[in-house]
Order: structure tokens, then sequence, then C-alpha cells
């Protein structure tokens, strides 16, 4: 009889959970696209905020949220991939590897605040670089590199030793065969570790807080050396210290919503470019 | 077996993987354009033999090896030679059919380039290698088709292709149809026994009608240790030893 029953109940189970995850995901951006909807217009992501926030857009706080992800991904990408390189295909496996793996693992369980005293620290009053869109790329830079380490190195590890034999066994170099073989197979796994950091790094607010971010600012947003806008530190702003909340609620939704928007933009990226590499292959 | 001329060699071979000795005084000779077969159950160390000869485990920090490796007058472990260079004269064809992820064309093309073969003379390179390993006809059409939508058989054949490319002298081949359904297997075999015309090859095999159907010479290894070695013929009709004996006619392995 349980026999029979059990493989009902385990699908049946399965099914509950998966239900549950999405319809939390259906709440929310539900929630958001209810109330933000109204709010979105083109004036609303294209023009200056005005009137004290109440009236007008928030096209600085898009500009400096993609410019600060971009720096992000600059400083990041490459450092985080590099070491992953170096982790997973040449260090030896001895205690010093070992330990720096495990370092690179703790990093990632540090809280963000604690990278924005951090950056303050070094980044803004260390090398001088003041409250800047610099400094704060530079934090963010530093709290994306454990985890694109860590995906990177996972997605070498999935490739098989066959593969880069392969390249070594027509006389690649070991450096070659890397570069020409293992990357390139690697890649879809790297691209999404890549992803989900910068999505979550764009919506960082506390690493920010302290090394560069601005509530408001006069004109456009995007040079390196100055304050800026972004998008997170924005909705925080409109939906608890704002004088006239309640007003600038719609808002606060709106914006919400464009930040959404924004790191959807960059998922949809990566996809079309994994897309075209696997057509490709 | 006289008047053979030795292509390649192996000499008082000891080697470690950590603690575990894998191979214990094992010296070898595989002559010049023939078929040398090793065989012998799992783990005797056939593998880790073959691979020693194009260094493929110079990258595992815990093999140790002791002993000389000889390809004509060459010391293959020479400091002065890179093993690029080694790699380049001693081909090899892996287990499992291993295609770089592109298309069939830059498959053998990678070889090429990265050995600095002038590029306009690689497109004839690649036809004959193509034409060499019989799959000229069978993907002339399509040359940019991803190398991985190929069959298993074809996969192989193409992974044979990219080796004869380069022109080696010698072309180890690890179990190359464990993988492969009768038919392409059938099609490898023949592969091999026309190769041999130009090349010195060496084949791990676990089936022993494939070792009797392409091999000049047969090997027979146990655990680390070469048992008997001689004509094909002799090592299966009429062996010295009774472990040879008893393997070749299925009692054990």
């Amino acid at each position: 009889m349980m026999k029979k029953f059990s493989p009902v109940i385990e699908w049946f189970t399965l099914l509950f959970c998966t239900g549950t995850v999405l319809l939390f995901l259906i709440a929310i951006l539900w929630d958001l696209i209810s109330r933000g909807w109204s709010s979105l217009s083109w004036e609303f992501i294209t023009a200056l905020p005005s009137d004290g926030m109440t009236k007008g857009g928030i096209l600085p706080a898009i500009t400096g949220t993609v410019i600060l992800t971009l720096l992000t991904a600059l400083l990041a990408v490459p450092l985080g991939i590099s070491c992953a390189i170096y982790l997973n295909e040449y260090a030896k496996d001895g205690w010093l590897t070992r330990l720096i793996r495990a370092s690179i693992r703790n990093l990632s369980g540090v809280p963000s605040i604690i990278y924005g005293l951090f950056g303050l620290a070094l980044f803004v009053q260390g090398f001088r670089m003041g409250t800047s869109m610099l400094a704060a790329g530079f934090t963010l830079g530093l709290l994306s590199l454990p985890y694109i380490i860590s995906t990177t190195e996972e997605a070498l590890r999935r490739i098989p030793a066959s593969t880069r034999e392969a390249a070594l066994g027509v006389g690649a170099t070991q450096f070659e065969s890397i570069r020409d073989v293992v990357l390139p197979s690697a890649l879809p796994g790297i691209l999404t570790g890549i992803v989900l950091t910068l999505s979550r790094a764009a919506g960082e607010t506390a690493p920010i807080l302290f090394t560069g971010v601005a509530f408001y600012i006069n004109g456009s947003s995007g040079y390196l050396n100055q304050e800026f806008m972004a998008l997170p530190y924005h909705l925080y702003m409109l939906s608890t210290q704002h004088q006239a909340i309640e007003q600038v609620r719609p808002l606060a939704y709106g914006t919400a919503l464009v930040l959404v928007m924004v790191v959807f933009l960059l998922n949809l990226t990566a996809f079309y470019i994994r897309y075209k590499y696997r057509n490709n292959e | 077996m006289s008047e053979e001329i030795i292509k390649l060699s192996a000499q008082g071979i000891n080697l470690w993987f950590g603690n575990k000795q894998v191979l214990k005084n094992v010296s070898v000779t595989f002559p010049e354009r023939k078929v040398t077969a090793l065989i012998g159950p799992s783990g005797c160390g056939k593998s880790t033999l073959l691979r020693c000869f194009n260094r493929m485990h110079d990258l595992s920090p815990d093999a140790r090896i002791e002993g000389k490796f000889m390809l004509e007058n060459q010391d293959l472990y020479d400091k002065k030679v890179s093993v690029t260079q080694v790699r380049k004269r001693v081909g090899m064809v892996f287990q499992k059919a291993n295609p770089f992820p592109k298309g069939i064309y830059e498959n053998i093309n990678y070889g090429l380039k990265i050995n600095d073969v002038p590029s306009k003379e690689r497109p004839g390179i690649i036809e004959q290698a193509l034409k060499e390993s019989y799959l000229w006809e069978e993907v002339k059409d399509d040359l940019k088709k991803p190398a991985t939508r190929m069959s298993g058989g074809q996969q192989q054949r193409l992974c044979i292709a990219r080796t004869v490319a380069l022109r080696p002298e010698v072309i180890l081949m690890d179990e190359p149809c464990s993988a492969l359904d009768p038919i392409s297997t059938r099609k490898v075999e023949e592969l091999i026994v026309q190769l041999k015309e130009q090349y010195t090859i060496v084949i791990v095999t676990h089936n022993m009608q494939q070792a009797q159907r392409v091999a000049d010479k047969t090997i027979f290894m146990y655990l680390g240790e070469v048992v008997e070695e001689g004509n094909t013929n002799d090592i299966f009709n009429n062996p010295v030893k009774e472990l040879t004996k008893n393997y070749v006619s299925g009692h054990f392995g």
C-alpha cells in the first residue's frame, strides 16, 4: 500500500514546495507592479527629481546604479576569474591553498555593512578617494570578489580532466589549454555566477552608504570622483526618511520596480550571451 | 621479432602516486610502424604506463617517475626537451572521445594553430587528416558543424584526425573503442590497421579480440609489472607463463 502511494506523496510534497516559493515571488512582483506601475513614465526614467523629490524622475539614480555596477564588474570580474583559475588550475592542494579557499568562503559570509566600514577606512580615507563613485565601486568590487571566485572555481571544477587533456594532447601549454578550451567550456557557469553576484551588488545599500552614495545631487550622476545617487538608497530614503512619506510612496514603488527591471535586464543580457554561445559551440 | 627498429622504449620504470607504487621495474619496447597492444586487468598500470610516453603525468603533483623513456635517441624527460615538443611527436587518443567544443574544422585547426603551422597550409592538412581518418566523405559538406553533435564513433575518429594532422611519429591510444558500438569499433580498428603504415601505434585495450585483430605485438601486464611480451599470436595461442594463459583465456580480468 505504502509503496503505491509514496511516489504521489513525494511528487506532491516537491510540487507544494516549488509552488510556495513561486507564490512569494509572484506576490512580491504583483505588489511592486500594482503599486509602482502608475508612477512609471518616460519622464520618471529620464528626468531629474524636482520639488524635494515629490515630483520628477529618478534618472540620476538609474545612471548611478548602472555605472556603479559596471565599475564593480570591471574590478571584480577579471580579478575574481584570475584568482579562481589560480586556485583551481595551478595551486597545489596544500594547507596554504586550503587556507586561502576557506578565507574566501568566510569573506562571502561577512555582512555587507562591514564592507562599507572597511571601504570608508581604506578607500575613502586611506587612499583619499573621498566619498565618491570610485570608492563605492571598489567597496562593492571587494564585496563581490568572493562570490565570483567561488562560482568560477565551481564552474572550472565541473570541466572534466579529459577536456584539458584534449588540448594538452595536441601540444597546448597549460595556459593555452585553460584559455582556449577550459574557460570557454566553463563560460556559461561563470556568467551565471557573475550575473547573480552583480545583481546582488546592484541592490546593496550598506556598502555604499558611507563610501559615496548621496540622497540628492544636483545635475547628473556618474562622475567617478563625485558622490552619486543609486536606486536602492533612493528607495530607502523615499520609504523611511522623507518628510512627506505618504506623498512619495508611489515614487518609492516606482523606484523599486525600476531596480528590479535593471536587475532583470542584467539577467537577460547574460541569458542572451549564453544562448548565443551555445549556438556557436 | 628480429630485424625490427625500436621506435619507443621504456627502461626500468618505477612510478608512484603518493605512496602507492603503480609501476614496478617496467621495461618495454615498441617496434616502428607496428601496432602494440597493452593488455591486462583493470588497475594493472597499462594506462598509467601509456600516459608516461607523452608526459601526461606532468601536471599530477603526486606522481613520481623513475627510469628512462626513449623516442629513438631522444630522452623524453630530458630537461632540455619541452613537453609540447614531446606531445607533438607523441600524439594521444583518449578513452572517451573528447573533441573541443568547436566545429569539426576548428577541432583540427586548433592543434595546427598552436603549433605554428602557417595558415595557408592548414586547409590542405585538415582535408588530408580527415581523409586519412575516413571521415571526409561523412563531414565534408558541413565542416562547421559542432563536433559535439557528431556520433560517438565519428567523434573518436575526429580525435584521431586531430592527432594525425600534427604528423606525430607515435600515436598512443587509451582504450579508444571502449565507449563505441560494434560498428564504430570496427571502423576505428580498420583505421588503426591503416595508420600503422605511417605511425607507430600503442593501444591499451580490454578487448582480447581487438588486440588479436589489430596488434602485431602484445604486452601483458599484471599488478604494475610486465608479465609477458611477444608476438600477438604467441601471447594468445602459445603463452609461456601460466598467468598469461589464464588471462587471455578469460579466467580472470
